[in-house]
């Protein structure tokens, strides 16, 4: 068992290493550094943009492969390399993976407790108005792009202040830096941090409900929670004790991917909340034309795909104990 | 990958056999019918699209035109979706945004579906290095992160033909459904009709083809259909930053992230080609939907669904239901 764990971890890690590679490599060739420099006023001489571009190794003269093995045996030393403003990668991106977490954290546990709430719920109260409610809402949501479902909040919110007169919906950015004090800036953080988690969140839960309470319909109709109930347990305790914890395994899979690859994936709502997190900067990096901030960033998706299937399996193991035996 | 596997036995209960010619079809379009937001969903789509194309027809305005005594006015009787900064007409622009959408996601939805069609069952009926070299593939697809590399990739194709943009969208999206196609060939390529194929002599490529594919019509049907949303979700998001569609072709990404910001002030720029394109994904989706329930029966809301629909009606007992029972255990 031991060596068989091994051997898909090494597979994990080569698949990682593979498609991070690969992912440099078009970057190094599509994108071009050299406009950055060319836009500038006063327009640097073209031999300083080369030589500030070599520096960073950002050159589209060297060969690309020549470039690929600079940036592996900086990546080697655990340095990203330079941004083309001059800045240090590691650092924004470690900087920017903190603003996703804070981001983060609250819609993915809300979305994650809500879906398997209202999916488990809707299972229950099959073809109740509520279940096909939610069910037109969750077709609504699904169907609604993400970037339109972000500035449509973003508009009530607007028309929601105007109306009040208040400045109780906060959209741009984390929080109001002008704001030091402990506790204001708290409630500032709250503010700003409203409206993205809603649109998150709504997402989330439109997703997985869906799953769960197809899972869940099927855990419902088992032998297992009828003896359960013939054993004297309540219909409540029964569904919860014996059906929601079956019916959660499956959909265990999708909420890990989810919400591990919501990390990079939150492109729209860090954008339009201007958040700025990974997921804003798969977008600015490719419009700066940073190489090798792309390069991070597809490092950084791939390692959360192989933490994503990691954890997944860890928690079937927590789920599911014919797996732990 | 477990997720894969996960997906997988979700959807394997999709693998319904197409028995026979026309009782079979008929069959699924009288369930299809009988779901009324599947009905719903094609009937938009059929509208959106005679609109998107006749649509410009109606009005006088063209793709180029500037209405110099409009600028950024609201709808009325002259411009039915008001006009834009520069005083083109939105009603037109959104027609034309939609032609794009309609046409990349039922270019791109079948195009995805195809190419998993084709990995997933080469690879699951060669076996061997070519299966191993074509996983690993699927694999380190998989771990790119596709929506990044389509950003990067989609301007190198700036001033050539859009289809290469629609190419571009369905190679990064057939991953998964090549990981469900190769286990479902797996399953196949002992049963008997397959082994008595091949030991007539029927070429590999030539049973694929007539008897592995077909009988997996039904998650492909369905499949393609979620690629076609899929699809036109990718390519709004990417021409929403500046990815996708470039100018002067419009689509409606393009128009939503023109419109954003006067969302509160000019609100026509941003509504009307969001809700064209809402409406659009929404009626696929419900196609996809109704068409999960006629061609799947088995699956657990059509199954209840039916139930209660024979309690009603008691008309039909469907002789491809037992065989699909069958399959799926």
């Amino acid at each position: 068992m031991g060596a068989y764990l091994l051997r898909r971890l090494l597979n994990y890690v080569i698949l990682t290493f593979v498609g991070a590679s690969i992912a440099y490599l078009l970057a190094a060739l599509a994108l071009n550094p050299r406009s950055n420099y060319e836009g500038k006023h006063p327009t640097p001489p073209p031999a300083e943009i080369t030589r500030m571009l070599t520096e960073k190794n950002l050159n589209p003269d060297t060969d690309v492969l020549v470039r690929y093995g600079h940036w592996l045996d900086g990546l080697a030393h655990g340095d990203f390399g330079t941004e083309v403003q001059g800045g240090s990668v590691g650092q924004d991106l470690a900087r920017r993976v903190g603003v996703s977490t804070r981001l983060l954290l609250f819609a993915t546990i809300i979305g994650a407790v809500g879906g398997v709430l209202v999916g488990a719920w809707n299972a229950v109260r099959q073809y109740r108005a509520s279940d096909q409610l939610s069910a037109l809402a969750s077709f609504l949501i699904i169907s609604t792009p993400v970037f339109a479902l972000a500035i449509l909040l973003k508009a009530l919110a607007v028309w929601f202040n105007n109306a009040s007169g208040t400045s109780f919906f906060q959209y741009d950015n984390e929080y109001d830096a002008t704001i030091t004090a402990f506790w204001p800036q708290l409630l500032s953080r709250a503010q700003h941090l409203v409206l993205p988690t809603i649109t998150l969140v709504l997402g989330e839960i439109a997703i997985i409900s869906r799953y769960q309470r197809s899972t869940m319909l099927d855990v419902l109709g088992s032998d297992f929670l009828r003896t359960a109930r013939a054993k004297g347990l309540t219909r409540r305790k029964a569904i919860y004790k014996h059906g929601l914890r079956t019916a959660i395994i499956p959909v265990m899979t999708l909420l890990v991917y989810n919400t591990v690859l919501l990390f990079t994936g939150a492109t729209f709502t860090e954008t339009i909340f201007d958040w700025n997190g990974m997921g804003q900067w798969v977008v600015t990096s490719i419009q700066g034309n940073d190489t090798n901030a792309v390069a991070a960033v597809s490092l950084f998706v791939a390692g959360l795909v192989l933490v994503a299937g990691v954890l997944s399996e860890l928690a079937y193991a927590a789920l599911d104990p014919r797996v732990r035996a | 990958m477990s997720a894969l596997d996960a997906a997988k036995e979700i959807d394997e209960t999709a693998l319904a056999p197409i028995v026979g010619g026309g009782g079979r079809g008929r069959l699924i379009a009288r369930r299809f019918t009988r779901n009324r937001l599947g009905l719903f969903g094609l009937i938009v789509i059929v509208l959106l699209f005679l609109a998107a194309y006749l649509g410009p027809y109606l009005t006088h305005w063209q793709l180029t035109d500037i209405d110099f005594d409009n600028f950024q006015t609201g709808p009325s009787s002259a411009h039915w979706f008001g006009t834009t900064q520069t005083g083109q007409d939105m009603f037109v622009l959104t027609m034309r945004g939609a032609q794009k959408s309609l046409v990349i996601g039922l270019i791109g939805g079948p195009l995805t579906t195809a190419i998993a069609a084709l990995v997933g069952s080469v690879a699951g009926y060669a076996g061997g290095w070519l299966d191993r070299a074509l996983v690993w593939f699927i694999d380190v697809m998989l771990v790119m992160p596709s929506f990044l590399l389509l950003a990067i990739l989609s301007p190198t194709f700036k001033g050539k033909t859009w289809l290469l943009f629609v190419v571009l969208l369905a190679a990064f999206a057939w991953m998964i459904t090549a990981r469900i196609v190769r286990s479902l060939t797996l399953s196949l390529k002992s049963r008997e009709f397959v082994l008595a194929a091949k030991y007539m002599g029927v070429s590999a490529p030539r049973i694929i083809l007539r008897h592995i594919l077909p009988n997996m019509a039904s998650l492909l049907i369905i499949d393609a259909t979620i690629s076609v949303a899929v699809t036109i979700l990718g390519e709004s998001g990417l021409s929403y930053f500046g990815f996708g569609i470039q100018p002067p072709d419009v689509s409606l990404g393009t128009l939503i992230g023109n419109g954003q910001d006067a969302v509160n002030t000019y609100p026509w720029l941003f509504m009307f080609p969001a809700g064209i394109l809402i409406l659009i994904i929404l009626a696929v989706n419900f196609v996809g939907d109704g068409l999960r329930d006629a061609l799947d029966p088995n699956a657990a809301g059509a199954k209840a669904k039916a139930k209660r629909k024979q309690r009603q009606t008691d008309e039909e007992s469907l002789p491809g239901d037992t065989t699909v029972v069958e399959i799926a255990q």
